[in-house]
């Protein structure tokens, strides 16, 4: 009876084509509101004779950029300008995000902690990090405490290899000669055979219970072989030492103030909401567990690695990618403070001097779109290796 | 701070792509509908465009607004400022978020042709120039071979230093920021050995320094910078309304009339003031305004000697001297051509 019901409903109440046909709809409406956008801006922009093209990529960029991880000269193209501050982009947030990451664990099981004082320092650098803009904080290092630094000339000097002044943090810079790659190897063979070692001591557990200390046994792998094959092979890596000449330094390498100052402020104030994020999770675990792995007599850093972590994880990771996706963000930020990134080299000084705002805008946004998804992607596959596994 | 700037380059953009198409003609009926002009300028630059302590606008650049003002409306105090930074003052003319660009604006074939924008003039004729600190003992642009400069995003000053450099054979590392604030702020904490921009502004810039005294301006001029009002190509009226504006200050000094004797001016015989002045002519009419227009520009605004001398001349404290800016009949090349 049900079906001959069904069969008499006219086509337009049943429920699936409803669907289907509002679906449509929402997609044509929104495909027609963008057509419509890209149609307009094309006309109006004739309209306004303002030209529009991608060839401006092969033309001279004719400006020069303070800090580049590829090489790039004034005479290089905007491709290359595109792609110094697309790099410049990349590795201040991986950095931030690495750092950011160790701070935050770190302050979030301090918040933890028994000891008053830890807990309470670690709840007011969460509080007034979190709770104070970043572009105040980028300011404030970067105006407050990096240019409060000495001048090139009155540079801190740490044993004639570091100087520390309002240019920056000078190093030795490490230039490896040929042979120098037989110790690379050597340093790949080792985490190699730390893995492999990993793999064995864990089956071994499983099989016997009997533990093997491979955190100590990697470390010493993966630092005493390569450091072996350094001597063998004859030290092959000489230091380039900075040095005072003219103007500025010379030699070594810089970490810049711009550099500095930013990733300080992405990496502290990201670190607060780590930290709470890390808190929350570890409070997530059920207290009993904690309990139960202490009355089998593990010590307390190995309740925390074997017992509370990997179950706090789970809460942990996706919040975690949403903060790892707003520091790459927080990272165009840098203009304020004249760090060449992506915004900066490329929506701005390329926006500016070639007048492509809509082609540039266009692509910087599919950058970071890209960046995020990419972050995303990958969190979400951690996130499924370590999600609760139902046995 | 930096998203904000995404922010607006995206509103810009979305307002051209919402737009109705703009039909030539528009601006001038749309200035006079609103009651005001929207006038975009420098976010402080002293003498050129700056909030003084009576919380009004003035400046060089300013009085370009205030002019335009007067010719429309009769009243020079009928402008709305946009302070804009250099990255940010194309898109927001081309957009439509202003009427007229008045800010220090390089005039260059870029942008001129491909912005969809049209320079009407140029209201200073300034070159790019160094500021140093005056202990690193350097005295030519020559010794700067490894130097540091502390420069501002999305200016000619950029392109201009590259190429110095690079054709004079000597390297460099160039910071750049987004302010001027920032831009000083840094030169003054010894971020970089040199500050360069125009030389008007430095000397601008200087006089905001902790101490002044400590810095000096290099003889050397290593570019021309023909600064200029700026509107959209698509509107040819307002073109001609905005560069007769200037001529008609420009014309005013050479015929000798000035905001004190402008009245007494009207009865004139000569004919150039008589046109000029409105008493003689049409010529209000031809770029769509009432024919006292220049009476109104030199009665409130001034001559551009007035305005010159009382923004960045002598009677300032910039007391920067004519030089380039001094009329044709004086030793400059400030020249308008007659209105006939
Ligand atoms: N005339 C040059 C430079 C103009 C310019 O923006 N100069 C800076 C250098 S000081 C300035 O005026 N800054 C003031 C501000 O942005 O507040 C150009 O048109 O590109």
């Amino acid at each position: 009876m049900a079906d001959g019901v069904t069969d008499k409903t006219p086509w337009w109440l049943n429920q699936r084509l409803r669907g289907f046909f509002a679906q449509a709809l929402v997609i044509a409406v929104t495909a027609g509101f963008l057509a419509f956008l890209a149609y307009n801006t094309q006309v109006n922009m004739q309209a306004r004779g303002i030209t529009n093209s991608l060839d401006f990529f092969s033309q001279e960029a004719g400006f020069g950029i303070i800090q580049s991880l590829i090489p790039y000269s004034p005479t290089s193209t905007y491709a290359q300008a595109f792609l110094v501050g697309l790099t410049n982009t990349l590795f201040i947030s991986a950095v931030g995000i690495v750092l950011a990451t160790l701070l935050g664990l770190l302050v979030g099981i301090a918040r933890l902690s028994s000891n008053w004082l830890v807990s309470r320092l670690a709840g007011a650098y969460v509080e007034i990090f979190r709770n104070t803009p970043l572009l105040l904080q980028i300011f404030f290092f970067y105006f407050a405490v990096m240019q409060a630094l000495p001048a090139v000339r009155q540079s801190l000097d740490v044993g004639g290899l570091m100087f520390v002044n309002n240019r920056g943090v000078y190093l030795p810079r490490p230039v490896p000669e040929p042979a120098f790659w037989a110790v690379v190897g050597a340093l790949f063979i080792a985490i190699a055979a730390s893995l492999w070692l990993a793999r064995w001591a864990r089956r071994r557990q499983e099989a016997t219970g009997q533990p093997f200390p491979v955190f100590w046994s990697g470390a010493a792998l993966v630092i005493v072989l390569p450091l072996v094959v350094y001597f063998i092979v004859g030290q092959p890596l000489r230091w380039s030492v900075p040095h005072l000449a003219g103007f500025n330094f010379r030699g070594g390498m810089v970490a810049i103030p711009e550099f500095t100052a930013l990733l300080l402020a992405l990496t502290i104030y990201t670190a607060a909401s780590i930290a709470e994020i890390v808190r929350s999770g570890i409070q997530a675990v059920s207290h009993g567990q904690t309990e139960a792995a202490l009355s089998l007599g593990l010590p307390q850093w190995r309740v925390l690695q074997l017992v509370v972590l990997p179950q706090a994880l789970r809460v942990i990771i996706p919040p975690m990618t949403s903060q790892y996706l707003n520091l790459t963000k927080n990272s165009s930020l840098a203009t304020a403070v004249g760090y060449p990134d992506l915004v900066s080299v490329f929506a701005g000084t390329t926006l500016n001097q070639t007048g492509q705002a809509v082609v540039i805008i266009g692509i910087t946004m599919g950058v970071y779109l890209t960046i995020s998804l990419s972050i995303s992607l990958l969190m979400n596959l951690y996130n499924k290796r370590v999600r609760l596994v139902e046995r | 701070m930096k998203i904000i700037k995404i922010l607006a380059a995206s509103a810009a953009i979305a307002s051209l792509s919402m737009a109705a198409n703009a039909h030539a003609g528009k601006t001038l009926d749309a200035v006079k509908a609103k009651g005001y002009v929207q006038c975009g300028v420098n976010t402080g630059l002293p003498g050129f465009s700056s909030v003084n302590s009576q919380g009004k606008w003035t400046g060089l650049d300013v009085d370009v607004c205030r002019a335009i003002a007067a010719a429309v409306f009769g009243d020079a105090s009928k402008v709305h400022y946009t302070p804009l930074t250099a990255k940010e003052r194309f898109t927001a003319l081309q957009s439509g978020e202003i009427d007229v660009l008045s800010r220090n604006t390089t005039w260059t074939m870029t942008r001129d042709t491909s912005l969809g924008l049209s320079f009407t003039g140029v209201n200073y004729y300034d070159g790019q120039g160094f500021l140093v600190k005056k202990s690193l003992g350097v005295n030519s642009a020559k010794q700067l071979n490894g130097a540091t400069f502390c420069i501002q995003a999305g200016t000619t000053t950029e392109l201009n230093l590259a190429d110095y450099m690079r054709s004079h054979h000597m390297k460099y590392q160039a910071v750049t920021f987004d302010t001027s604030d920032a831009t000083a702020k840094a030169f003054d904490n010894g971020r970089c050995d040199v500050l360069t921009s125009d030389q008007s502004q430095l000397y601008a810039l200087r006089t905001q320094l902790k101490n002044p005294a400590s810095a000096v301006v290099l003889p050397e001029v290593i570019s021309k910078e023909p600064l200029g009002p700026v509107v959209r190509s698509n509107d040819i009226e307002w073109f001609n309304l905005v560069k007769w504006v200037g001529f008609a200050m420009k014309n005013a000094e050479w015929l000798g009339v000035t905001s004190k004797n402008v009245a007494e001016m009207k009865k004139s015989s000569n004919p150039n003031i008589q046109r000029l002045l409105g008493v003689s002519g049409d010529f209000g009419k031809m770029i769509g305004v009432s024919n006292d227009w220049a009476y109104n520009i030199v009665a409130q605004v001034g001559n551009y000697g007035e305005s010159f001398e009382r923004n960045v001349g002598m009677d300032s404290p910039l007391k920067i001297k004519r030089g380039l800016n001094a009329l044709w009949t004086q030793g400059g090349i400030q020249y308008a051509p007659p209105i006939r």
